[in-house]
């Protein structure tokens, strides 16, 4: 009896150290599949909308949008607001569970992922029209010949400068073409008691995003990390750091925190996407913006943010003809100028992208970065992306904070890269 | 302990509560309707255990035994694996320094915890001016969202523009990178933690004070004890049952701990400060593509770990009850 009592409870602080302790269990789910949209199939129903835009309330321009997309198709509109993080997940487990969303907006890189998944239907089941878009952006919609989405806009990474650092420290912009020139310049920064520049080396994707242009701009290539190219790229932001051209703090920096040491009117330069523009009007000192430098000079090639809308798999093919509709209504030629001017993205098609510089002349120099972006999932390395992806942070944290040389960091890096890419 | 005692203590586990009694006796008398009524009232706890305990950890050990991709996710067929989840994690680069970080995170941030929180309930069990006051504030780390404080100490710990920084830089020693260095970046998160838990540990070890009686101290000064004696030969002793309670509760609390790291340092840099809650995390959810399998595998052993030290809690438990 004793011994019985003993196992009971035992069991029953057990399982409650369980609970608190797995946390996974979260993500997993019942096997039930396609009842959710039955009732929605059967009388038409709302049209379901997933987007990574939980900053934008019912009140917002985005949100009259879509609802007005749905009254020109005739639906009724539900959107839910994910952040970009859980949107992954939420998308894998509706799928798996059968209620996946009507369309769905993600976040590029993941379009390859859910695509691979058999998340997303092509463009041929879809019928969604892509021969506007500039062949740069669709690329990282694409995988095995395929299509799976519509970039909605895009963004991308350029450096902002301060322009009463630099002419305190004598420095000229335009001087700046390479690598070189550019570390010079953050050297005359420093001489004049000011801070060189800013960036996001942070331990997620976010860190690998900024590092990329870099990466890339030295001419190396994301199935070899460890070439000379790209250890110089690790070398180069190390270098920086050694020397006291950008802060420590870098290694822990989201784009948002290194935005507010740039904000600070102590930086000259920082590395940021275009969604930084309106507060950077709001910094209170002049401001100038140029692109990533490539390591011999020429732009570097920047990584492309911004979202795919796609239409997931239904069990009711015909409700594809009303999300079509939708979709095209967000992305199509006519419309597109609300939509990137609402999400202040840079537009996917040169048509609207001229009408938004006319319109906007500082816009210039993104469009001109934008046009060298590139896809981080292209170079048919779709779903091999995100596993080349976390070394190679992993690299340039190991490295930035000494406990690698960028030589080791980075072959370090490769071995794990080839081993989880194998 | 007597024959007597444990055959009492027996007796009280079995007839575990008034109303199982109670059902049974009626039971005698009257129809088997009183026995469906206890199985009625039983039934929410058992649907409540089953629903968010059972099945959540079946999953989960399901989770860890599959061969999980995004697509075998979707469609439901990923193959059986065994163990293979739990082989790939104990063969990983990332699992030696993960397990050392969660035992030093552990370990330390206990230790101080319950000496920092045992000298403040001693402090404040001498009732003064304003004690209760301060001893309220003493709470506040323990009621502010982990997400305030973490980034609190995250703000203070900033390399170049740190509260922390600037005041060892008064001193004249040079600036530390609290949150982007790996020889420290472990340290500050066990700081943060620390901080956090001392509540926890003042609270319950003061009210085990108030449970010794003001006689035996008055006896022991009679006797002419110190106040050191007093404290090692009557309170310690005397709060040995509290005390091994509120360690063995923080142990469970603290192995788990996730949001202060994560919020803190991501587990970098470049792993320096990952444990195997952020490890798990970062496996399931970190990466742009999931593992679930791996991720699971690693949420396990944590739970058999925090399984591990509940046992034993339950085992104190019970030596307490019978003394």
């Amino acid at each position: 009896m004793g011994s019985a009592s003993r196992g009971r409870r035992a069991t029953g602080m057990g399982l409650a150290i369980l609970a608190a302790a797995g946390g996974l269990a979260a993500c997993s789910s019942s096997e039930g599949q396609g009842s959710a949209n039955a009732s929605q199939a059967a009388g038409g129903g709302p049209y379901t909308i997933w987007d990574p835009y939980p900053q934008f309330d019912k009140s917002s321009e985005w949100v009259k949008l879509l609802e007005d997309c749905g009254a020109q198709a005739g639906v009724r509109v539900e959107r839910t607001g994910y952040d970009t993080s859980d949107l992954t997940n939420k998308a894998l487990l509706a799928a798996q569970q059968g209620n996946s969303p009507d369309v769905l907006i993600v976040d590029n890189p993941v379009v390859s992922t859910l695509a691979e998944a058999g998340v997303l239907t092509t463009t041929e089941e879809n019928k969604l029209d892509v021969s506007a878009v500039a062949p740069n952006l669709l690329a990282a919609g694409q995988s095995g010949g395929k299509t799976y989405g519509v970039p909605i806009g895009a963004n991308t990474l350029a450096l902002y400068y301060n322009k009463d650092v630099l002419d305190e420290a004598g420095v000229k912009p335009g001087d700046i073409k390479d690598w070189a020139s550019l570390t010079a310049a953050l050297e005359k920064v420093k001489t004049a008691g000011k801070k060189g520049i800013t960036f996001s080396a942070i331990g997620t994707e976010e860190g690998s995003f900024q590092f990329l242009p870099w990466f890339w701009g030295s001419g190396a290539n994301l199935t070899k990390l460890d070439s000379p190219e790209g250890v110089a790229a690790v070398a180069l932001w190390t270098d920086w750091l050694k020397k006291g051209y950008a802060p420590n703090s870098v290694i822990n920096n989201t784009q948002t925190t290194s935005w507010q040491e740039f904000a600070s009117g102590e930086y000259a330069f920082a590395e940021n996407g275009t969604w930084q523009l309106a507060n950077a009007k709001k910094t209170g000192f002049p401001y100038g913006i140029i692109p990533i430098p490539g390591k011999d000079g020429g732009t570097a090639p920047a990584p492309t943010g911004g979202e795919f809308v796609s239409i997931p798999v239904q069990a009711d093919t015909g409700r594809y003809a009303t999300s079509q509709k939708l979709v095209t209504c967000l992305t199509a030629t006519e419309t597109s100028l609300t939509t990137t001017t609402t999400l202040s993205y840079i537009a996917p098609t040169e048509a609207v992208q001229a009408k938004q510089v006319a319109a906007n002349a500082e816009l210039r120099v993104w469009v001109d970065a934008v046009k060298a972006a590139k896809g981080r999932t292209s170079d048919d390395l779709g779903t091999k992306y995100p596993k080349i992806s976390e070394p190679m942070w992993g690299a340039v944290q190991a490295a930035l904070s000494g406990s690698k040389s960028p030589q080791e960091a980075m072959t370090a890096a490769q071995a794990a890269a080839a081993s989880a890419t194998r | 302990m007597s024959l007597s005692t444990r055959t009492r203590a027996r007796d009280s586990g079995r007839t575990s509560g008034p109303g199982h009694r109670a059902a049974r006796t009626r039971g005698h008398r009257h129809s088997r309707s009183p026995q469906w009524t206890a199985w009625a009232f039983l039934t929410p706890v058992i649907a409540y255990l089953l629903i968010f305990y059972a099945y959540p950890l079946y999953r989960n050990v399901e989770l860890s035994l599959r061969d999980y991709t995004v697509r075998s996710f979707v469609q439901g067929d990923a193959p059986f694996a065994g163990f293979g989840n739990y082989a790939k994690v104990f063969a990983d680069a990332t699992f030696a320094p993960a397990l050392w970080h969660t035992i030093v995170f552990t370990l330390v941030s206990l230790a101080f915890q319950f000496t920092i929180g045992l000298a403040l309930a001693v402090f404040f069990a001498r009732n003064f001016r304003l004690s209760a006051t301060l001893r309220a504030l003493f709470l506040v780390p323990w009621l502010l969202p982990l997400i305030v404080s973490a980034s609190t100490w995250s703000w203070m710990l900033n390399s170049d523009s740190g509260v922390v920084n600037a005041v060892l830089g008064w001193i004249g020693i040079g600036p530390v990178n609290w949150l982007t260095s790996p020889e420290w970046s472990l340290w500050s998160v066990i700081i943060a933690n620390i901080w956090i838990g001392i509540p926890f540990n003042l609270v319950l070890l003061y009210s085990g004070l108030q449970a010794i009686p003001p006689a035996v101290y008055e006896a022991a000064a009679l006797d002419g004890a110190s106040g050191p004696q007093r404290f090692w030969r009557v309170t310690f002793p005397l709060l040995r049952p509290v005390s091994a309670i509120t360690i063995l509760l923080g142990l469970v609390y603290t192995l788990k701990v996730f949001d202060i790291i994560w919020i803190m340092t991501k587990g970098g840099p470049s792993g320096a400060s990952t444990t195997f809650a952020t490890w798990s995390y970062r496996l399931g959810f970190g990466n742009l593509v999931p593992s679930f399998g791996p991720g699971a595998a690693v949420g396990n052993l944590l739970i058999v770990m925090a399984l591990a030290f509940g046992l034993l809690y339950i085992r104190i438990q019970r030596r307490q009850a019978l003394t």
